[in-house]
C-alpha cells in the first residue's frame, strides 16, 4: 500500500531524529524520491534543525557570565573561613553601640528630637538594573518606562547607583 | 524510604553513572552541599546557556530573560540542599528557569501579548506549504547578524508552547524525555509540538529558500501563513 503526503508529513520529524521503525523509514524514502513536495519539506525540516542547532544560536548575551559571578560572589552565604571576620564585626558593632548609648545617658542636654522611622530599604547591590542610554534612573527589566527605549544595558544596582543614577520612581517604589 | 534514604540512593545513582562528567558534577554538587560555595559556578558553567535559552523561550526579551537566569541560577544555588539526584541537575535547574520565567511572564501584564494559559494542542493536521524549489540556507550564512535575528524573530512568533519545545530539542538538544520533563508534558504532547514548531518555522522562512534574505520577511508584516 503506497504511502500518503499526509503521512509523510506527520512522521516528518520522527523521520529526521531517527525514531522510526526501519520498515517506515524505508516506506517514507520511497515516497520521498518520487514526491516533490514531501522531499521539499524533509529538506526544508532538515535545515531549520541544522540552521537552529548551530551554536551560534545559542549565544549569551556579552558579559553575562561576568556579571553571574559578581551576583554568586555576593550571595556567598558565610563560611567558617568567613565566619572570624563576621565575629570580630559583630564584636565591633556591639562595642560601637554600647559606647554611642553610655554618652547619650551621660549628656545632661534635653534629649534629641527622636528621628522617624526610616522604612526606606536599601536597594541590593547585586540586584541586576537596567538602564536606558542617557537616562538618570535604573529600573527592573519589566518597568514599562523601558517600553520603546533603545540602548538598554543591564548592570550591577552598586555600578548604576555609582555612576550617580536613582531607582525608578514607577518600578522600584519600595527602595525609595 | 526515608527522604535521607533516598538522597543517599539518588546521589549513589549519580556518581555509579559511567560518565566522567556526570561523576565530576556530582562531586561539585557534593561540595556546594558541604559548604565549599566556591565551585558553584564551575558546576552550573556548562548549562549558564542553556538557561538563558530557557528564559528567552518564554520571555523574548533579552534583558528580562537574562534577570530571570540569573535569578534562577542563584535559587538553585540557595536551594541546592533540596537537589536530591532523583533527576539530572540540569533537568532541575531548567525547571527552575522554567518556572522563574513564568511567573515573570504573569507579572509583565502590560508587555503580555499572549494569554498566560495555554490553548489545547490543534489536532488538525498541518499543511506544509508547497515551494516550486527548495534552495537551503547554508550555515556558513549564521555568521551574518541579520540571518540569526530573522531565524530568532520567526522563532519568536511562534506560540510559547511551541517555542519552548522547540528550544529545548533544537536549540539546547535535549532529548524528548528531558524535554518532557523539564516542561511537564507527555512526550506525545513533545513530539506532536515540536513537528507542527520545525513545520511553522520551515514555512515562516521559506522567502530565505528564493534568496530573499535582505528583503522583509513576511511574518514581520503580521501575516503567520499557517493561519
Amino acid at each position: 500500500m503506497g504511502m500518503t503526503c499526509e503521512t509523510v508529513w506527520r512522521e516528518s520529524s520522527n523521520y529526521l531524529d531517527e525514531t522510526l521503525g526501519p520498515e517506515l523509514r524505508l516506506a517514507m524514502d520511497e515516497h520521498i524520491q518520487g514526491c516533490k513536495k514531501c522531499a521539499s519539506v524533509i529538506e526544508g525540516l532538515r535545515n531549520i534543525v541544522t540552521l537552529y542547532g548551530d551554536e551560534r544560536m545559542a549565544e549569551l548575551p556579552a558579559g553575562f557570565s561576568q556579571r553571574l559571578q559578581r551576583r554568586l560572589e555576593a550571595n556567598k552565604l558565610p563560611t567558617r573561613r568567613h565566619f572570624f571576620g563576621w565575629a570580630v564585626a559583630f564584636a565591633a558593632s556591639v562595642v560601637a553601640v554600647g559606647s554611642f548609648e553610655l554618652l547619650r545617658h551621660t549628656a545632661s542636654e534635653k534629649p534629641e528630637a527622636v528621628a522617624p522611622p526610616h522604612t526606606r530599604r536599601p536597594v541590593p547591590p547585586d540586584m541586576q538594573v537596567v538602564v536606558a542610554e542617557g537616562g538618570a534612573q535604573f529600573h527592573r527589566a519589566a518597568c514599562p518606562l523601558l517600553s520603546g527605549r533603545s540602548n538598554l544595558r543591564t548592570v550591577a544596582a552598586a555600578e548604576a547607583i555609582h555612576e550617580g543614577l536613582s531607582p525608578c520612581p514607577r518600578c522600584m517604589t519600595e527602595y525609595l | 524510604m526515608s527522604s535521607q534514604a533516598r538522597h543517599i540512593q539518588g546521589m549513589t545513582t549519580l556518581l555509579q553513572e559511567n560518565s566522567a562528567e556526570t561523576a565530576r558534577e556530582a562531586e561539585l554538587i557534593l561540595r556546594v552541599k558541604s559548604g565549599d560555595h566556591d565551585v558553584f559556578y564551575q558546576l552550573i558553567q556548562p548549562y549558564e546557556r542553556r538557561v538563558f535559552a530557557t528564559a528567552m523561550a518564554i520571555l523574548r526579551n533579552e534583558a528580562d530573560a537574562e534577570d530571570v537566569a540569573q535569578d534562577s541560577i542563584l535559587k538553585a544555588f540557595r536551594h541546592i540542599s533540596q537537589f536530591r539526584g532523583e533527576a539530572k541537575f540540569s533537568t532541575w535547574l531548567l525547571q527552575i528557569t522554567i518556572n522563574e520565567a513564568r511567573m515573570r511572564k504573569r507579572r509583565m501584564t502590560i508587555r503580555a501579548m499572549e494569554s498566560i494559559s495555554e490553548q489545547p494542542d490543534d489536532e488538525r493536521e498541518y499543511r506544509p506549504r508547497e515551494f516550486a524549489d527548495w534552495r537551503e540556507i547554508p550555515s556558513e550564512s549564521l555568521e551574518r547578524k541579520e540571518v540569526r535575528n530573522a531565524l530568532i524573530e520567526a522563532l519568536n512568533t511562534l506560540e510559547e508552547k511551541y517555542r519552548s519545545v522547540f528550544v529545548m530539542r533544537d536549540i539546547q538538544h535535549l532529548s524528548i524525555e528531558e524535554t518532557a520533563k523539564v516542561l511537564d508534558i507527555t512526550q506525545a504532547s513533545v513530539k506532536t509540538r515540536l513537528l507542527r514548531a520545525r513545520l511553522m518555522l520551515r514555512d515562516l522562512l521559506s522567502p530565505g529558500l528564493n534568496g530573499q534574505w535582505t528583503a522583509k520577511l513576511a511574518f514581520a508584516k503580521g501575516v503567520k501563513p499557517w493561519e
